[in-house]
């Protein structure tokens, strides 16, 4: 098992370095340097030809200082190494902003997208997993087809399509106002609100934002589980099991649903980036101050060391997502472990 | 150590070819063709798939502010076909109809498109109009057709759709062959380069390197290509990999038939299934992500009406359900409808599930 950790730590190594590189070409592959971005955003966006004559002289030296400063005059290999070096110490630089260091600003959203996050995947899997289970336990009758026609519909559904009509139809306008529009809190929450209230508001405001991320996920897992259910009730031990006669609940249980979910283990490393490209809409979308919107304002204000920093980070966590799933199932299934070891 | 298929006894080939050939006489594709044709969903996606196709191909025909006939001053024109052929650069408007407005012509008769509007038609004394019989789905703020905009906009979806799932196969194909096909170190790289690709967060990738780029439907296509190959590259490198090791690619190798003919002549047609099932299932996601993009306002140039942006539209005037409801519905109705043939072609194509319906 150690052994195993080790090695899967190091393949994680050249990953993570082609991430983070092909991250840093994007970057440079944007018309004009880091410098220039960050002289429009210090002069409110001005454009060349903009800036008066006799300012010109100014602006170049200022940007010539940036460009030392930042070290962009030295060569692309160099500029990335340096760039890693300060990864090791969370330094990302300061944002072309508002001169904030990112990491802070970074450091301030993460709880909210990772509340976010994990309370959709407990719901995904606290959904999907029984409902799996239940299909598969009862092939091809009405209620298995039903619950395959309402995922297959669900999957299909755009998150975008999903959020706006919940915008428009449930959270006030001129229809229903069952859920709030926006935020993580509403306005009068105080921190001396009773535990109850406190809850009770956040769990309001947290409900359509945690279900939207969620219902893809769901659908495509609870297909998942069905199929893997249904792979693993052929096989020869559980036969083997029935014909000893163990009850149908005790086979179900604990021969078929514990080998049917090691490999749900491996769909949460492919459900997390999907997770993160869906809490850019849904936090655009529902104003959830979270990396998401942060990522999409950045973005848009093109404020290179913010993105850059999100990108790595959003990565980071996707690797440590796939690291811990393939961990996990090390865990539920040794022979993984043992089979790598012996190669 | 995997078995050959010679210790196979000859009885049973035969056996099965002779069943395949008083089952399918046309070979695999009409066998597939009456296979996809007993599931009815699937043909009712297909049947969706292809009104769509030809709704975008039509679209000048079915929402245009120019008529198809028109009578003016004693001559007949027909300037929708006209316009595309000022398009071409082959004739230009006459005189007395260049720049006009073709439904305020005095004294012209003309015959026009079913929605008489082009989705750049501004219209501001009827901005936000609900739906109405002028207005099949409603205007927008700027007092834009909706109808026609989605219309138009289908072009846009299917046509991103379309080449970005080309760009992707192409790139997908070639590399997952070469990582099949000659395995050990190779594919050891290459299948890094699967895993840092399935690491990278596409869509913040994507939306950063098209907020870069200057907006254009052509890069949006580029970029959703090259960022969506890695599912079809592994398809085709398990597939290389299973079909390499059978006994006639190792009789091609060994008569010398070169490398890229082995690969792309001998295997590739038979690797080829799994590959149509994720093209199928790749323009459902290419569509998504740019509705996705066109919803951020990234991407695709501001002045182009697209499912995205007239949904976005909704998610800020809140009262203006038909915004939202309409232009929603032709995503989803689209992504089903892929994901039904795709889901119906895997179930024809894969034969792990032959014989179980």
């Amino acid at each position: 098992m150690g052994s195993y950790l080790v090695q899967r730590f190091l393949l994680l190594i050249p990953t993570f370095i082609g991430v983070t590189l092909i991250g840093f070409l994007v970057m440079h592959l944007a018309p004009g340097d880091p410098a220039e971005l960050r002289a429009a955003g210090g002069l409110g966006g001005a454009r060349e030809g903009a800036i008066s004559r006799n300012k010109q002289g100014s602006v170049d030296e200022a940007l010539s200082q940036w460009r030392k400063q930042y070290g962009l005059d030295r060569p692309i290999p160099i500029q990335y190494a340096i760039w890693l070096s300060n990864l090791a110490t969370l330094n990302f630089g300061e944002s072309f902003k508002d001169n904030q260091s990112v990491w802070l600003k970074i450091s301030e959203r993460i709880p909210v997208t990772v509340k976010l996050n994990l309370l959709s995947l407990l719901l995904v899997y606290a959904i999907a997993i029984p409902l799996g289970i239940y299909s598969a336990t009862h092939p091809n009758s009405l209620g298995d087809q039903v619950t395959t026609l309402i995922a297959f519909v669900l999957f299909a559904v755009p998150l975008i399509w999903a959020a706006t009509m919940a915008i428009v139809f449930i959270c006030g306008g001129d229809f229903l106002y069952l859920f709030p529009p926006a935020g993580l809190e509403s306005l009068e929450y105080s921190s001396n609100w009773p535990l109850w209230r406190k809850f009770k508001d956040q769990t309001w405001h947290l409900f359509l934002p945690v279900v939207m991320l969620s219902y893809d996920g769901f659908a495509g897992l609870s297909r998942y589980m069905r199929a893997s259910m249904l792979d693993v009730m052929g096989q020869d031990f559980v036969q083997m099991a029935r014909a000893k006669g163990l009850a149908e609940r005790v086979v179900v249980f604990k021969h078929v649903v514990r080998n049917s979910l090691i490999p749900q283990v491996t769909i949460l490393a492919s459900i997390l980036p999907g997770l993160i490209g869906g809490s850019i809409i849904i936090e655009t979308i529902f104003s959830i101050p979270g990396l998401g919107q942060l990522g999409y304002e950045s973005v848009l204000a093109r404020d290179y060391p913010t993105v850059m920093a999100l990108f790595t980070v959003s990565a980071l966590l996707t690797l440590l997502g796939i690291l811990i799933s393939d961990l996990l199932l090390a865990v539920v299934d040794p022979r993984i472990a043992f089979g790598r070891r012996q190669q | 150590m995997t078995p050959r298929s010679a210790n196979i006894p000859v009885a049973t080939t035969a056996d099965e070819n002779s069943l395949a050939v008083s089952e399918s006489p046309g070979g695999l594709w009409s066998d597939v063709r009456r296979r996809f044709r007993r599931n009815a969903i699937a043909l009712v996606g297909f049947y969706v798939v292809c009104f769509l196709t030809c709704v975008a191909l039509f679209a000048d025909f079915l929402a245009n502010d120019k008529p198809y006939y028109l009578e003016y001053h004693g001559k007949v024109y027909f300037p929708i076909l006209r316009s595309y052929l000022v398009g071409m650069r082959l004739a230009n408007w006459p005189t007395e109809l260049l720049n006009v407005n073709f439904k305020k012509l005095e004294g012209a008769k003309g015959i026009f498109p079913p929605n008489p509007y082009r989705p750049s038609n501004i219209n501001l004394l009827e901005p936000l109009e609900s739906p109405s019989s002028k207005h099949w789905f409603g205007t927008d703020k700027l007092g834009r057709d909706v109808a026609s905009g989605m219309i138009h906009g289908s072009r846009i979806s299917l046509s991103i759709g379309f080449v970005a799932v080309g760009i992707a196969v192409i790139i997908g194909v070639i590399l997952g062959a070469i990582a099949g096909y000659f395995g050990s170190w190779v594919d050891l790289v290459i299948s890094r380069l699967f895993e840092i690709m399935l690491s990278i967060p596409t869509f913040f990738l994507l939306i950063t390197v098209a907020a870069l780029l200057p907006p254009s439907i052509f890069l949006t296509m580029a970029i959703i290509g090259m960022t969506s190959w890695v599912g079809m590259a592994r398809f085709t490198r398990n597939e290389f990999l299973r079909i390499r090791s059978l006994d006639y690619v190792t009789a091609a190798i060994a008569l010398g038939v070169s490398d890229r003919k082995v690969m792309f002549k001998h295997i590739l047609p038979n690797a080829l299934a799994p590959v149509i099932v994720s093209v199928v299932l790749g323009i459902a996601g290419a569509i998504l992500v740019e509705s996705s993009l066109s919803f951020l306002g990234i991407g695709v140039p501001a002045e182009l009406v697209t499912w995205g942006s007239i949904l976005h539209e909704a998610s800020t005037t809140t009262f203006a359900w038909w915004l939202a409801v309409f232009p929603g519905f032709a995503i989803f109705i689209t992504v089903l409808a892929y994901y039904l043939v795709g889901e119906g072609l895997r179930e024809v194509l894969d034969p792990r599930l032959r014989g179980l319906r």
